[in-house]
């Protein structure tokens, strides 16, 4: 079968910058950890194996990029006392599995609650508009990228049967957090290729003038990946502190203006928790009063105290995620690990998401290595 | 480096998860069902795990398989409920040699209001299914349930047939090469590509087909050197070589670009956030042959109308006992097996 060829997924260009990150991490001469912030730059790391292709002395650490995984209790909550109040609820297929205080909406489903699977908050609305004597609640999820479509949806009349659950959230300011976390190691970001062309690289600016580690702006592909982290170990090397756009194909430094506008005419940044992090100052986005007739928060009485009555004792206390995520510590430094904290029933993010840390450790017995034994 | 258990069974009710082939589902069995079942001396019994049993029989071994049907869409691209369960049972004797099913039994489960025009076309390909197997259905039985009770249709089939020598799933060797005989991933993501109502602009069409003509001609290429044999339905390629791995104590190098995936599978994969290798596969199999005969039984396979895709696509290691490694041309890693229902994913 022949092989569609694809110039962002070439072995023979991949190997060459392999190369080349080899010989920059070399020229550092010394350990260096760097953070990407986005679940889809892990998701292509692991889906091409590219851990094994990075040099012994690069940390690559899966910064707090996944938005499903960064979702609170209490947000996970709010869909689950909708959903068994009998509100019908739709999200994405991986939030059905995120562990609320005491049940995830999967429980909810299995039990007989109305929880939906959509693709899109396009096809909430669907859902919506074909059943209009029963309210639809779409939680939402995602950062801006996803949000702006999300916004799309409101400004485009949706029906009055529909509302939005926000759980949506802002990189710019979780970088700012993991970044100021004592004993962080982080010496530079990969950012979010997709995130940028709503944003724009110019939004990280502020953030490299505070912070002094660079930014460099990376896409999905795997050559886009290898690219952007050789850049950012040559800035590590040179002690320059500037952002970077690796991404030049999408991203431009002003981003997608209308989106923009589309975006902060319907939601305002709040303060909020995200999992495991830490409480972010404007890392949540909540819908604006002028749409309040679509928040799902303002509409119903949303009763979570049941749910947290009958829960055991919160172990997402003792959850050492946050440190995983800011490389300090390791999964076999928190106790809950592998004991109240499995895949099945997970208690902070990093066992959430299929390609966190812990989540990873806990399948493999630790971070495997799968270097090939090199022939020379 | 320790195996990895299969979870402890430890919930107090069945979840789906129990029932998507992975880690729990060999746990629900092991713990549950087996115990004090099932031992066929001199043959394969329940504890196995294989595709089906063997019980000696004279010189000869009696193979017996039975299955369970439930899918929705009930009719999909490239077939439907009827045609999955005659080649599913044909298929699971002709993993385990005896590609001569000598017959099926299907017992149909009914909801009430369940149209007639249906369930006469859905026989209609049970009947097209068994001619191109060379077998029939010799019993059956019938009861419906109430509105509500179950989801339109369940169909159970099993089948016997006869091997002279019993093709098990636990005797690869480091060294020995795997070969699939088709592209990898149609059936999954017909299913899934209809349930996401996405528009195609090529539809993908279900491989659903009865695989004992295909395994026949492998044999007859291969013979003893055909060790080991799986057909990657429920957990898909994934499943396959993790069990393969698992039961014949060996590691699995996979070769992700060797993989037969037609572009239209990859794209909705890419699309949906699933990996073509942990769908279901209905009328492929993998088969473990030892190397020097490997391009036999890959010109033997590539003979027939429904090997021309066959390609070897891994070999067996003695790095990482029980784990499938899949080196993708930018570099490797671990396969993981899906666990539960398959979500697609927004990150």
């Amino acid at each position: 079968m022949a092989e569609t060829p694809l110039h962002f997924r070439d072995p023979a260009r991949a190997h060459a910058l392999e190369e080349a990150l080899s010989h920059a991490t070399q020229r550092l001469g010394r350990r260096a950890s760097v953070m990407h912030v986005c679940g889809s730059h892990e998701q292509a790391i692991a889906r091409f194996g590219l851990r094994a292709a990075f040099p012994d002395e690069l940390d690559v650490i899966m910064g707090p990029g996944c938005p499903v995984c960064v979702t609170d209790v209490p947000e996970v909550d709010e869909a689950v006392a909708l959903a068994r109040a009998g509100v019908r609820v739709a999200t994405y297929g991986d939030m059905l599995r995120v562990p609320g205080t005491s049940r995830s909406l999967a429980d909810e489903r299995n039990a007989g609650a109305p929880v939906d699977v959509v693709y899109g908050v396009a096809q909430a609305v669907e859902l919506a508009r074909s059943s209009p004597d029963r309210d639809l609640v779409f939680f939402a999820s995602g950062f801006e990228t996803t949000a702006v479509a999300t916004a799309a949806v409101l400004l485009a009349d949706p029906p009055a049967n529909f509302s939005i659950l926000s759980a949506h959230k802002y990189i710019p300011p979780v970088m700012e957090i993991v970044s100021e976390m004592p004993g962080s190691k982080i010496e530079g970001f990969l950012a979010a290729g997709h995130a940028a062309t709503i944003t724009g690289w110019g939004v990280f600016e502020p953030f490299v003038a505070r912070h002094q580690v660079p930014v460099v702006v990376a896409g999905f592909e795997p050559l886009d990946i290898l690219a952007g982290l050789v850049k950012l170990v040559e800035r590590i090397a040179e002690g320059a502190r500037v952002v970077d756009n690796c991404f030049p194909r999408c991203v431009t430094k002003e981003g997608n203006r209308a989106a923009q506008a589309m975006l902060w005419r319907v939601f305002e940044p709040m303060g909020g928790r995200w999992r495991g992090i830490a409480h972010v100052p404007n890392g949540n986005l909540r819908l604006r009063d002028e749409f309040a007739g679509w928040d799902a928060r303002r509409r119903y009485t949303i009763d979570i105290a049941s749910l947290i009555e009958d829960a055991p004792p919160a172990l997402v206390a003792q959850c050492q995620c946050g440190d995983i995520m800011a490389g300090i510590a390791s999964p076999h430094d928190c106790a809950l690990f592998g004991a109240e904290c499995t895949p099945d029933a997970p208690v902070g993010a990093c066992m959430v998401s299929a390609e966190g840390t812990c989540r990873i450790w806990h399948q493999y017995g630790g971070h495997p290595d799968l270097r090939r034994k090199r022939a020379s | 480096m320790t195996r990895p258990r299969n979870p402890a069974f430890v919930d107090d009710t069945i979840s789906l998860r129990y029932g998507a082939g992975g880690g729990a589902m060999r746990a629900l069995i092991e713990q549950i069902f087996a115990p004090g079942l099932g031992d066929v001396p001199g043959g394969v019994g329940l504890a196995a795990m294989d595709d089906g049993a063997a019980i000696p029989l004279g010189d000869r071994f009696l193979i017996l398989t039975t299955d369970s049907h439930v899918v929705q869409p009930i009719v999909f691209p490239g077939g439907d409920i009827g045609r999955l369960a005659v080649c599913g049972t044909v298929n699971d004797l002709a993993m385990m040699g005896a590609t001569e099913p000598l017959a099926l039994t299907c017992a149909a489960v009914i909801e009430d209001g369940f149209a007639k025009l249906t369930l006469e076309k859905i026989w209609w390909s049970i009947r097209e299914a068994c001619i191109e197997a060379g077998t029939t259905i010799v019993t059956g039985d019938t009861k419906v349930m109430r509105r509500g009770e179950i989801d339109g249709l369940i169909l159970n089939t099993a089948g016997v047939g006869l091997a002279s020598r019993v093709v098990r799933d636990c005797e690869l060797r480091p060294g020995d090469k795997l070969i699939v005989t088709g592209t990898i991933g149609d059936h999954g993501l017909a299913v899934l590509a209809t349930r996401a109502e996405l528009a195609l602009d090529t539809p993908i069409a279900s491989d659903v087909a009865p695989l004992n003509g295909l395994v026949r001609r492998a044999l007859s290429a291969g013979g003893e050197a055909i060790v080991a044999m799986k057909d990657p339905t429920r957990g898909g390629l994934a499943s396959a070589l993790h069990e393969m791995a698992d039961k014949s104590r060996v590691g699995i190098t996979l070769d992700e670009r060797a993989v037969p995936v037609r572009d239209e599978v990859r794209a909705a994969a890419e699309l949906l956030g699933i990996d073509p290798l942990i769908v279901a596969n209905e009328g492929k199999a993998v088969i473990g042959v030892r190397a020097a005969a490997a391009d036999a039984v890959l010109d033997a396979l590539r003979a027939h109308p429904l090997g021309r895709a066959a390609a070897v696509v891994g070999v067996c290691t003695d790095e990482r006992i029980g784990q499938v490694i899949v080196d993708t041309g930018f570099g490797r890693r671990l396969l993981g097996e899906a666990d539960g229902e398959l979500l697609p994913r927004i990150c």
